[in-house]
């Protein structure tokens, strides 16, 4: 029983590291199945960090917080999708010139406007996203087995993991089971053949790099206002990449992209109990193989070890009409 | 031909200007940057100080990744400041190779005691007497009998850290489980407050009902984590205890403040060449004791560590550097 409960605590310690992944994972998803590569998501998540919670440290309200954090990840990426899509630049110079825009921005902005080295103020109250407790929580917690379950795994998270991992299987119907969803997928494999149809390649992708800011905007929104009570510089952490590398592993496909992200979220829930793994497998494992396997994981996929990883065929290319 | 002769004794008087008043000191921050509310933030609190008393000016720079250490130091010793104070035990390599070839500017490095260098005056302070304070604290204020401790990037001198905390918990209860975890291996592993709460709610679930954070940046989600799951926790390097007032045990305070403010008052008559340790008698680490926390604190607590500290002082206790053969008597890392 003892073993049962540390096994929830690490899975729900699993779902919390794995939701910003999640929601990032699948921005990139909409991003790439429409052929814009975005490396910038990590400077999204951390643009959208600060703006939801220094908006919600001065109204006081997590939910203008959340909207402010999403605006602040939709003008990156019109950012991203003017010189990507418009001007036809180079995506990939596009998204590293976003995450050193983002990374230098917001302690610039956090210090002109709170004077707090960088950071914003605590968040208190209704300034921040409360875990939800799910109905009959408290009255199942004794149920043996599934009280346990319900009550620490499933109930008691902030209501964005729940937005997350709702984001999955709207995403597998929107981009499988819609025409839209159809046109955006071709627009990433060939364009040409879209616009034959006389369907805008520009006005899919644009529409396809802003899901991709609205969901990173709320990655954003959960790191800080929601997993923490404020904004410190650097906060992301390099979870932008590790979403791109579960991007890959995921082979771009949304269910692929839960699973991907949830193991990834394993190993940083493993990282945190050392006696967990020893007492599972009776010898000492570094943290640092752990951190470092969602990338070797990634390497030896993209070498073709375990399957293949093509990505969308048009990817990384601006569209140009004519020659 | 006189236009330019007239141009060229311009920039030359000015270059002469510029050379006479530069005399300036300068400050050189560590990656965790200038307000990480600990470590970096106390050396720019002491400049900050300095700087008002005396109405002079400092230049300074916020590292932001290891190649700008060498640089940093090059450039300001090129542009003349004097003493250039810099912060951290990344800055001991550098230091070596580039304050030979200016011998008659000062360098003063903060957390490094082992270079050779007639023009470098090393400070260090004795943090582990400091953490075996807080570990005793920590052990009396447990409950479960259980304590934890959340290091920032996994370096000798975090462990020195954890080693004299460890100690100090061992002191009061040899049977009182510590347990112990890195953010990580990489400099971001001094920002990552996401992990540090993850790491604090794991320890929770291992029955830790007082956390010490020697994290950096990584600190606040671990004081932030332990304020809202109602167990308590401690502070590192500056006062911390107005993070979360009532909430924060206390705060094993490093006087960097004090180091960088005599620095920089010493100016260009900065002793060098020598090796200057600062502990508990000297007040170079301490425990912060203030409103915030005073209704934690209990008579009891405040007598032992006060006990303690004369012992430590006057060398009946001796509290064990991790430095000394790199292992640690108390906690296994």
């Amino acid at each position: 029983m003892d073993m049962y409960l540390t096994l929830i605590q690490l899975l729900d310690s699993t779902v919390r590291l794995a939701t910003p992944l999640l929601l990032a994972c699948l921005a990139g998803l909409y991003s790439e199945r429409a052929g814009i590569f975005d490396i910038g998501l990590e400077g999204k998540m951390l643009a959208a960090a600060f703006f939801s919670a220094a908006i919600a440290a001065m109204t006081g309200s997590v939910w203008v917080g959340l909207a402010a954090g999403i605006a602040a990840s939709l003008v990156l990426s019109a950012i991203h999708g003017i010189a990507s899509i418009t001007f036809r630049g180079n995506q990939l110079i596009s998204g590293v010139a976003i995450n050193f825009l983002a990374a230098g921005m917001t302690v610039l902005v956090a210090q002109a406007w709170f004077k707090q080295g960088g950071r914003t103020p605590s968040l208190i109250g209704k300034a921040r996203f409360e875990p939800i407790n799910l109905p009959f929580a408290e009255a199942m917690q004794d149920v043996p087995i599934i009280g346990p379950l319900y009550f620490e795994l499933i109930s008691g998270h902030s209501i964005l993991v729940y937005m997350a991992f709702a984001a999955v299987p709207l995403t597998w119907w929107l981009l499988f089971r819609t025409r839209f969803g159809l046109r955006l997928r071709a627009v990433g494999e060939n364009p040409a053949a879209v616009d034959t149809a006389g369907v805008s390649v520009v006005g899919l992708r644009f529409a396809a790099v802003g899901i991709c800011g609205v969901l990173c905007g709320i990655a954003g929104a959960y790191l800080s206002t929601a997993l923490q009570a404020g904004f410190v510089k650097d906060m992301a952490a390099g979870r932008g990449f590790i979403a791109l590398a579960a991007l890959i592993f995921a082979k771009w496909r949304p269910w692929h992209a839960l699973y991907a992200t949830l193991l990834f979220g394993l190993f940083g829930a493993l990282e945190t109990r050392p006696d967990v793994i020893e007492s599972l497998i009776g010898m000492k494992v570094q943290g640092q193989l752990l951190s470092a396997l969602p990338y070797v994981m990634t390497v030896i996929i993209l070498a073709g070890f375990v399957g293949k990883a093509i990505p969308p065929r048009a990817g990384g290319e601006p569209y140009v009409k004519e020659r | 031909m006189t236009l330019i002769t007239k141009f060229l004794g311009a920039t030359a008087a000015t270059a002469l200007c510029a050379g006479a008043a530069l005399a300036e000191p300068a400050l050189i921050f560590d990656l965790g940057g200038k307000f990480d509310k600990s470590f970096n933030e106390a050396a720019f609190a002491g400049a900050t100080r300095w700087a008002e008393e005396t109405g002079g000016t400092f230049r300074e720079i916020e590292l932001q990744s290891e190649a700008q250490r060498e640089q940093a130091l090059r450039r300001f010793a090129e542009a003349g400041a004097n003493p250039i104070i810099t912060m951290g035990f990344g800055m001991a390599d550098p230091l070596t190779s580039v304050a030979p070839d200016y011998p008659d500017t000062k360098f003063a490095v903060i957390d490094v005691t082992w270079l050779d260098q007639p023009n470098v005056r090393q400070v260090g302070f004795a943090e582990h007497e400091g953490s075996y304070l807080v570990g005793m604290m920590a052990a009396m204020a447990s409950k479960s009998g259980t304590v934890g401790f959340v290091g920032g990037m996994d370096v000798p001198l975090i462990r020195h850290f954890g080693c004299g905390y460890a100690q100090g918990v061992k002191a009061v209860n040899p049977d009182a489980k510590i347990v112990a975890n890195m953010t990580g291996t990489t400099p971001s592993a001094w920002n990552d407050p996401v992990k540090g709460s993850e790491i604090t709610k794991a320890q929770i679930s291992q029955g830790a009902d007082v956390v010490y954070a020697a994290a950096g940046g990584t600190g606040v989600g671990v004081l932030q984590t332990a304020a809202d799951e109602g167990i308590l926790s401690i502070g590192v390097d500056s006062n911390q205890n107005h993070l979360h007032p009532g909430k924060v045990l206390t705060s094993m305070m490093k006087r960097v403040d004090v180091a960088v403010y005599d620095a920089m008052k010493a100016g260009e008559a900065l002793e060098t060449g020598s090796v200057v340790s600062l502990g508990l008698a000297e007040d170079g680490v301490s425990v912060a004791m203030d409103e915030h926390n005073a209704a934690l604190i209990t008579d009891e607590m405040k007598e032992a560590v006060a006990k303690a500290r004369e012992s430590i002082i006057n060398g009946e206790t001796e509290v064990v550097s991790y430095y000394t053969n790199d292992t640690c008597p108390a906690l296994d890392f």
